[in-house]
């Protein structure tokens, strides 16, 4: 038997090998971070299988589903918030069961290094009766998935499978198999299980509630929760990346390794703690696996010793467990480093101009939230995606148009798209006032630039209709839509002035590709130092790429200037010259 | 072979994740356990970034700890100093004595610390150099992460040549011959 290809992956990237391999046949998701690397590793499988970004998760999930339906293996990805927006079919699906293999895979946010909560998915899957399983590494991650469709066919439930940001974003070594194609399963009509009206959904919550049991029964024997027996003086049970924690510090004790988190295996884990003095649950975020097995009257610790917020270290179970007092030195004390609207970024002329005029603003999800920090400062709420455009117009409901004359939502295209819209078109029915800001940079910025539907291209790179924004306020019955150029600061100003002062709804476009999207070699400005005036103008909008002198003047960093020309429109001295692009 | 705990630090947007991946490449085409851990999302848009790469005969955990880290590579000298307390006592901190300012600096609502290089010389092992000049020299700015890996490559076991396959097999292909010439310049300084 020849040796297996060994080759170094992001947990992301063996997810796709993984689904890859297992036949999947058709996969759809929204960007998220830490889930977008998926599909855009797996995409480089199109000629195997099908993969799409939709719209939003819930319109992802509903695709996966038809393709399950349709007796195909097939896949959703998201992040953890996503999977709230995805809810909807997600508990149903749940009462229908799949045809193809169904798995739902969420990626969630411990330590929030991109999110705005730390929800744990275990919890959402466990409350829709969703079993999960969560891979503790890369090679885990394609291994898992291969099981997650086989259970998911075997038992007739759709997965969800749980991954971390730590397990995302961290890469390991994994072994290559080849892909295996499945056979479709054929299609019958049957209206008892995929109708979910009342006199269905009646049998089929009976019918689920049967199938878990008996997916709780065989977790017992499955080999994906893994004991490995060794010192019984300590017992951990754990899963997903706080495994490798405890092995780092803890490679002698024993372990009940669980792979699949929902169902638990109850007799296991009673057989694992009879047979350990002291018993310890680690798990990130909420005590899912630890309040099921106190409830069974076993004794363990858990989050007495541990946090639900965050994400778990080795150094935090060496002060948990051994009591180790870790002689660590003093991190230095300097200026913290936030992320930052990039230098050129279209979103800080537009935030300058909004400032300038006092503006609150009703804010999203997306690379433009960063203006709610300094120097900025304008962003006032930002809560979940497409949010920014209701909670404008629920200020307006109870307080009147005046009250928001002096407020704008700003929301990103890809944003819009996501759930936006839906806002847009309760402003226009329900007849308010509100002035909404889409601020197309014609990407999903903040997740690394992915294709949607206004863009013109598919996942797949195949060009394709692209929706006009303009068009489709238009449609939903926003009489006034303007486009400006985000670099326009005058205008910009003079629109803005005139849609918030106005008793209608209209929307704003301000388009202007995010700097990033292009490669092409931009002009570059210098500051000139007996131009300057220090007064400070050009620094207003917080470009990272302006510096102060010693002296007080302005210096622009040559490798972060990316040309767009704001500073030198707001120098009212001339003392910000351009110089040419070949010059760089 | 106990894990090598390498760390690279920087600012979002400097090729952190270029770097890591080629070590990463370097220590699986060695034939050793490997795992690295990265950053991706909000924090790339200019916020602080790091990155842990580990390797041995058999790795457990992806990130490094406090006290743990062999080798510290930061692209920015606050960077540096931000991570430094990762370092093990005879660890090598190697610097890009580069200076970018963070957003509270920008606005004048903190100041930019002096003297890092000299602070950082009283507690640990340090390589500075300005990469970022002297990748200007090569005339491409952004190559300078190279520089900073050839002087990270003196203090690790692998040979010119294994360095040189791992960039041909990781960088945009246009850009091989300048990121060797840069992976050059580190290499031979002397440090």
């Amino acid at each position: 038997m020849s040796e297996k290809k060994k080759v170094i992956m992001l947990g992301n990237e063996a997810i796709a090998r993984g689904a890859y391999e297992a036949g999947v046949k058709v996969s759809a998701a929204y960007p998220g971070t830490p889930s977008t690397e998926i599909s855009e590793y797996l995409v480089q499988y199109k000629d195997d299988l099908y993969c799409e970004w939709s719209p939003n998760e819930k319109v992802a999930t509903e695709v996966a589903v038809g393709a399950s339906l349709a007796g195909t293996r097939a896949m959703s990805c998201m992040k953890h918030v996503g999977f709230n927006v995805a809810a909807d079919p997600a508990y149903s699906v749940s009462y229908m069961g799949v045809n193809g293999g169904l798995v739902i895979v969420v990626a969630d946010d411990p330590g929030l290094y991109s999110s705005q909560n730390e929800q744990d998915t275990r919890m959402v899957a466990r409350a829709a009766q969703l079993p999960v399983l969560e891979p503790s590494d890369s090679s885990e991650a394609k291994e898992f998935m291969k099981q997650a469709f086989e259970l998911s066919e075997k038992f007739d439930r759709p997965f969800v499978f749980r991954t971390t940001t730590r397990l995302a974003h961290s890469q390991g070594i994994v072994e290559l198999d080849e892909r295996k194609e499945v056979e479709d399963k054929p299609y019958e009509k049957d209206i008892r299980r995929t109708v979910m009206m009342p006199v269905n959904a009646k049998l089929r919550h009976v019918e689920i509630e049967k199938r878990n049991l008996e997916l709780a029964e065989a977790a017992n024997t499955l080999p994906i929760n893994k004991v490995e027996m060794i010192d019984t003086r300590i017992g951990i049970i754990t899963s997903g990346i706080p495994y490798q924690y405890v092995k780092e510090v803890l490679p002698e004790a024993s372990v009940l390794k669980l792979g699949m988190v929902n169902p638990l295996p109850k007799k296991l884990i009673e057989d694992f703690a009879s047979k350990v003095e002291t018993l310890y649950i680690i798990e990130e975020l909420d005590p899912v696996i630890e309040e099921q097995v106190k409830s069974w009257g076993i004794k363990a610790a858990g989050k007495e010793l541990f946090t639900v917020q965050g994400e778990y270290s080795a150094n935090m179970i060496r002060r948990a467990i051994l009591g180790e007092e870790l002689r660590i030195a003093e991190p230095a004390q300097v200026p913290v480093r936030p992320p930052i609207l990039c230098p050129g970024c279209p979103h800080r002329s537009v935030y300058y101009v909004v400032k300038k005029l006092n503006l609150h603003v009703a804010g999203d999800i997306g690379c433009y939230t960063l203006g709610a920090v300094a120097p900025l400062s304008v962003v006032d709420t930002t809560m979940c995606m497409g949010s920014s455009i209701s909670t404008l117009h629920g200020m307006e409901k109870a307080k009147g148009k005046e009250y928001i004359k002096n407020w704008v939502a700003a929301i990103g295209d890809s944003t819009f798209l996501h759930t936006g819209v839906n806002s847009l078109m309760n402003m226009t029915y329900n007849k308010s006032t509100g002035t909404v800001l889409i601020l197309d940079n014609s990407t999903t910025g903040m997740t690394g630039h992915q294709d949607h539907a206004a863009t013109g291209k598919t996942l797949q790179g195949d060009p394709t209709y692209a929706i006009d924004i303009p068009a489709l306020c238009r449609a939903v019955g926003v009489k006034h839509v303007t486009e400006v150029n985000a670099f326009d600061l005058e205008r910009l100003e003079a629109v803005i002035k005139e849609e918030v002062a106005r008793d209608e709804v209209s929307v704003i476009i301000t388009k202007t590709p995010c700097v990033l999207l292009s490669k092409e070699k931009k002009p570059l400005y210098i500051a000139q130092e007996d131009l300057c005036k220090k007064c400070g103008m050009c620094m207003k909008p917080g470009c990272p790429a302006m510096t102060k002198r010693e002296n007080g003047t302005v210096c622009i960093d040559d490798t972060m200037c990316t040309g767009c020309g704001l500073c030198k429109d707001l120098c009212k001295f001339g003392a910000i010259e351009l110089v040419k692009a070949g010059d760089r | 072979m106990t894990a090598k705990n390498i760390m690279i630090v920087g600012v979002g947007g400097q090729g952190t994740l270029l770097t890591s991946r080629i070590l990463g490449g370097l220590a699986t085409a060695g034939g050793y356990d490997v795992k690295l851990s990265e950053v991706h999302g909000m924090a790339q848009r200019g916020g602080s970034v790091v990155t842990f790469v580990r390797y041995g005969d058999k790795v457990a955990e992806p990130i490094v700890e406090e006290g743990q880290a062999d080798v510290l590579i930061a692209f920015e000298r606050l960077e540096a100093l931000r991570y430094a307390h990762f370092l093990k006592k005879d660890g090598a901190l190697i610097v890009n004595d580069w200076r970018i300012d963070p957003i509270p600096v920008v606005i004048g609502a903190a100041e930019y610390p002096q003297g890092i290089i000299e602070t950082l010389k009283r507690e640990h092992k340090v390589y500075a150099v300005n990469a970022t000049e002297e990748s200007k020299k090569l005339g491409n700015p952004r190559v300078f992460n190279l520089i900073v890996l050839g002087i990270a490559a003196q203090h690790m076991d692998f040979t010119k040549e294994e360095w040189y396959d791992v960039i041909e097999h990781t960088v945009p292909p246009k850009t091989i011959e300048i990121n060797k010439k840069a992976f050059d310049v580190g290499y031979c300084l002397e440090s």
